[in-house]
């Protein structure tokens, strides 16, 4: 074409200059949120800080009745409880800047130790009701939006509200009630019976993960053995994710549903279910991957309920453990160190986010 | 409005509920109806709880002895007895008391103290707008329930009696709820702000405060009632949750579900069904019930999703279809953010 020659430089010039320009701002986007880290750990850090200094120092909390006087003084002496509030609190900064969550009271083991035993069995019941979530949410979200005000979408919409209704550990202790204890198809508590438990925790560098570590090893029984257990914990947990996707599944397929590029699929003939399946999921499952960083928030608020119901030795077992215990140290420490991790995986969603759908970044 | 305005019938019809349930039809007006019949079972439990329990929250025994731990449900004891020795049947009812108090206590504190937050940051802005909207964000990423717990050691240092309880479990959801509100008022504020009426008044000489609590409050509180139902259901959710972790109330001052619950983790392991359903039950068809009216408030504020009558019936006036008299809520930015808490 002859325009083309005759404006042959300009047009050569812009794709670099544009895609360039498109590219930082991704990049200042990514920039920005990553900087947002920073405020919100110390926000949350030094609001938990100075909640937890409210009742005094933590020692008299745990030890209170059980030591004397001199004792306790001697004791908070040496842990520098003693000390003006703030020369406390920028000390308590400075360690968490270095990454010191600082060292348990019952126990006497460092927060980030627990974390480093602990954690792998928090992320794997989070991945797991992750997946129940996705399996049970999306596919049930597409036949609710297919027959709309139909009966089973109101089935499927009561379905989600008891998804919600329902708290984790009364879900769990109902599925232990049926599936365990009358039925007897599967174990009614822990990560794994005590001689896979025992296997697996002595094979070189071990992963934490328990179903890594089976694989890895191959041995089906103890495979059979680590997903039996991961039923109904995953189960628990994750119906509670799947009703909110369920009905973001729902209101995003019934939005775009309605939109031209749907309507002009429908008049080629495109077929109902290849129209619900294919054109109109797509754009629905942005607002997920979405609310996904939402999501990991509540699962891991419900993963300590979860762990509790079903003795499952993560984090969040532990965490009611020290709560117990009046360990105060610990519970802020895994509570802050829980901060950490929830803000570092909403940057990670955002970006992942920015990335799908360039609408966000703008 | 294009409503006859006029006699007792007509202003009955523009009430909140009786406007939404005259609006509704089919799906939506069942659970509309159905949620609104729960909620009305449960706050009659609540008002009347001492006369419908058989015995105290707290009762071990009576005239014929102790009551003895963990006895199937049986003529003398409905719904059995709990580990404790507790009536699960009076437990469950007197417990419908304890939720009643904490939501409100709770839902009133976090709409006084988000509502203010809100109007303040959205109409005066500047770094405060923006320091407050840091904070608020930070909080409302951060898992609710270990904030909750954070702030009930902080509150009660973890366990106290009726009031003390009730007061350490609503201020902690409190903690929870108030970004929510901050930023949904917020937003309303950020838009009501550049309204023409807002700068006439401004125009005229009223104060900045008169402004913020007149012109913009009135107008920016509208979405409240949705919000308000969504909160209450997360309140029992937290409230139970915290329970269940030990930071409810003691078993001696009130009857708590999520302690209850906590108590009945060994019972299912041996068989013991009766002291785990029945309070978990309660949990659930309250919060449904609760959710069901607040979903159906949401829906039909949104035409989007409002179902409407078939064509061949009279269509409504459009401006009756709108929840809240005077416009459509589709505009409301905050109220995606809340898709969390469901």
């Amino acid at each position: 074409m002859t325009t083309t020659e005759i404006a042959g430089a300009p047009p050569r010039a812009t794709p670099p200059l544009f895609s360039r320009l498109a590219n930082n701002k991704l990049l200042r986007f990514i920039i920005v949120r990553f900087l947002l880290i920073f405020p919100t750990i110390f926000i949350l850090v030094s609001m938990v800080f100075f909640l937890m200094r409210t009742i005094g120092d933590p020692i008299t909390a745990a030890q209170g009745g059980r030591l004397s006087a001199a004792d306790l003084a001697e004791r908070i002496e040496a842990a520098g409880y003693n000390r003006p509030l703030f020369v406390q609190y920028f000390e308590y900064l400075g360690q968490v800047f270095t990454g010191n969550f600082g060292t348990t009271i019952s126990d006497n083991r460092p927060v980030v130790e627990v974390l480093a035993t602990y954690g792998a069995a928090t992320l794997e019941l989070v991945v797991y009701a992750l997946i129940v979530a996705f399996i049970v949410g999306i596919p049930l979200g597409m036949v609710a939006a297919a027959l709309r005000d139909k009966w089973p979408d109101a089935v499927l919409r009561v379905f989600a509200i008891l998804c919600y209704a329902t708290p984790v550990f009364f879900a769990g202790l109902l599925l232990k009630l049926v599936f365990s204890v009358a039925l007897g198809w599967l174990p009614v508590a822990g990560r794994a019976s005590a001689r896979t438990e025992l296997r697996l925790n002595n094979i070189s560098d071990p992963t934490g993960i328990y179903l890594l570590d089976a694989l890895r090893l191959g041995n089906p029984m103890l495979i059979g053995d680590v997903l039996s257990h991961a039923v109904l914990p995953g189960v628990a947990l994750g119906l509670l994710t799947a009703g909110v996707f369920l009905r973001l599944t729902r209101t995003n397929v019934i939005g775009t549903l309605s939109m031209d590029y749907v309507d002009a699929a429908r008049s080629r003939g495109v077929r109902e279910f290849r129209l619900i399946t294919r054109h109109s999921l797509k754009p629905a499952l942005i607002p997920i991957i979405t609310v996904i960083g939402l999501q990991i928030a509540l699962l891991l608020g419900g993963a300590v309920l979860t762990e509790t119901t079903f003795e499952w030795q993560g984090l969040g077992f532990q965490l009611s453990r020290y709560l117990a215990a009046r360990d105060f140290v610990a519970v802020q420490g895994i509570v802050a160190l829980l901060a950490v991790i929830v803000a570092i995986t909403n940057f990670i969603v955002d970006i992942v986010a920015a990335l799908i759908d360039p609408r966000v970044r703008f | 409005m294009t409503t006859a305005t006029t006699g007792p019938r007509a202003l009955l019809r523009r009430l909140p509920i009786v406007h939404q349930l005259r609006q509704s039809v089919g799906l939506q007006r069942a659970m509309l109806i159905v949620g609104l019949v729960i909620t009305g079972v449960f706050l009659l439990t609540a008002a009347f709880a001492p006369l419908l329990a058989p015995y105290g929250f707290a009762q071990l025994r009576d005239d014929d002895g102790s009551f003895g731990a963990q006895q199937a449900p049986n003529g003398k004891h409905l719904l059995g007895t709990t580990v404790g020795g507790f009536d699960v049947l009076s437990r469950v009812i007197w417990g419908t008391q304890t939720a009643f108090l904490v939501i409100v206590v709770a839902v009133v504190l976090s709409i006084f103290i988000g509502v203010l937050l809100g109007l303040v940051s959205g109409y005066i802005g500047g770094w405060l707008d923006r320091v407050l909207v840091v904070i608020a964000d930070a909080v409302y990423a951060f898992p609710s329930l270990l904030l909750a717990i954070i702030a009930a050691i902080a509150i009660s240092g973890g366990q106290s009696n009726f009031w003390g309880g009730i007061f350490a479990a609503a201020l902690s959801i409190t903690v929870v709820f108030i970004p929510q509100y901050l930023r949904v008022i917020r937003a309303e504020t950020l838009r009501i702000k550049a309204e023409a009426y807002v700068e006439s008044a401004k125009v005229v000489g009223a104060s900045t405060g008169r402004i913020m609590f007149r012109h913009v409050f009135r107008n920016a509180t509208r979405t409240l009632p949705l919000i308000f139902t969504l909160n209450a259901s997360e309140a029992i959710l937290t409230l139970a949750g915290l329970g269940f972790l030990g930071f409810g109330i003691e078993p001696t001052s009130a009857a708590e579900w999520g302690y209850d619950l906590n108590k009945s983790i060994s019972d299912v392991t041996s068989g013991i069904w009766w002291t785990s359903v029945f309070p978990g039950a309660a949990i659930v068809l309250v919060v449904l019930g609760i959710t069901l009216v607040g979903e159906s408030l949401n829906d039909l504020a949104d035409p989007r999703l409002r179902t409407r009558r078939k064509a061949d019936r009279t269509p409504a006036p459009t401006a009756e279809t709108s929840a809240v008299p005077g416009g459509s809520l589709d505009s409301i930015v905050g109220l995606d953010g809340l898709e969390k808490t469901r």
